[in-house]
């Protein structure tokens, strides 16, 4: 590793705790584009874990992860602002709350 | 000189977290995401990987970002949630401790795997990053050679989502256009 003195592990304890701050973010906030956010933040955390790592290994593998992790992670922000645009059309300012109401 | 920067950009990324959690407003909590992926593409510059830093900004700070933006201001959520009011009792207090326990069990499992994670195992050929190649021909290489079929099914799956999101938000057809060939007495 060409990283003086700075080990892997020093990015992954950024990384459980970007991780944890953004799980907690999920549960506690009922805006669904807040909670989309919180999700990104999670997303995030792995991706720096996944660079680090495959520096710490001299894997260009890491950087390939986190490639896909950036796709999918647009896609579900896609989907879910759809989603959210749709549930908000047919009842404005739901909440994760109300999403109860789409039981049949 | 990389643990200036590596502190600094921590704190910078740890700061914006907890900025995106703690906001009561959404246009808020985005500008902190932005600050968030903003500190961790200066981790991935700080790890010799300059494409995925640019590409952090520009997909993530750029493109998604400014969707959430966008859609906050379209449906107009863009006022303050009162984040006192606690619709579900015991949430708050049960989500830190859950949270806790994940931040928790996650260092024991990095401080357990340590021996594990000191690059030991180092990969070559196509896939070694100390070669002549820039980070963007190495990745090039690899993922059209390895993981080309990864790469088609990505293809696959944005399309899905673009279709997807179309039909989600698509208005019903209007009652009298259904209506029209009812119309016909022949």
């Amino acid at each position: 590793m060409d990283l003086a003195g700075l080990s892997v592990g020093w990015y992954l304890a950024l990384s459980v705790a970007l991780f944890a701050i953004g799980g907690v973010g999920l549960l506690v906030r009922r805006n669904p584009l807040v909670m989309f956010m919180c999700v990104e933040l999670m997303l995030n955390a792995v991706n720096v874990a996944f660079v680090a790592l495959g520096a710490g290994l001299n894997d260009v593998g890491g950087q390939v992860a986190v490639f896909f992790v950036l796709v999918v992670a647009a896609t579900e922000v896609v989907i879910g602002l759809a989603l959210v645009v749709a549930i908000n059309r047919r009842r404005a300012g739901a909440t994760a709350d109300d999403v109860t109401l789409l039981k049949g | 000189m990389s643990e200036a920067v590596f502190v600094v950009a921590a704190v910078i990324i740890l700061a914006g977290a907890v900025g995106v959690v703690a906001s009561r407003n959404p246009v808020h909590a985005a500008l902190f995401l932005v600050q968030t992926l903003v500190g961790v593409a200066v981790l991935f510059v700080l790890n010799d990987a300059h494409f995925l830093a640019a590409v952090q900004v520009v997909v993530y700070a750029g493109a998604i970002v400014i969707l959430f933006l966008f859609v906050i201001m379209l449906l107009g959520v863009d006022k303050a949630e009162e984040l006192r009011v606690e619709p579900i009792f015991g949430q708050r207090p049960l989500a830190v401790v859950v949270g806790a326990a994940l931040a928790a069990a996650l260092a024991t499992v990095v401080v357990a795997g340590a021996d594990v994670l000191t690059g030991l195992r180092r990969a070559g050929g196509d896939r070694a990053l100390d070669g002549e190649a820039t980070d963007i021909e190495r990745m090039g290489r690899v993922l059209f050679g390895e993981f080309a079929l990864a790469v088609e099914i990505t293809a696959a799956l944005l399309t899905v989502a673009v279709v997807g999101a179309v039909i989600l938000t698509r208005r019903s057809p209007r009652p009298e256009a259904t209506e029209a060939p009812v119309s016909g007495d022949a």
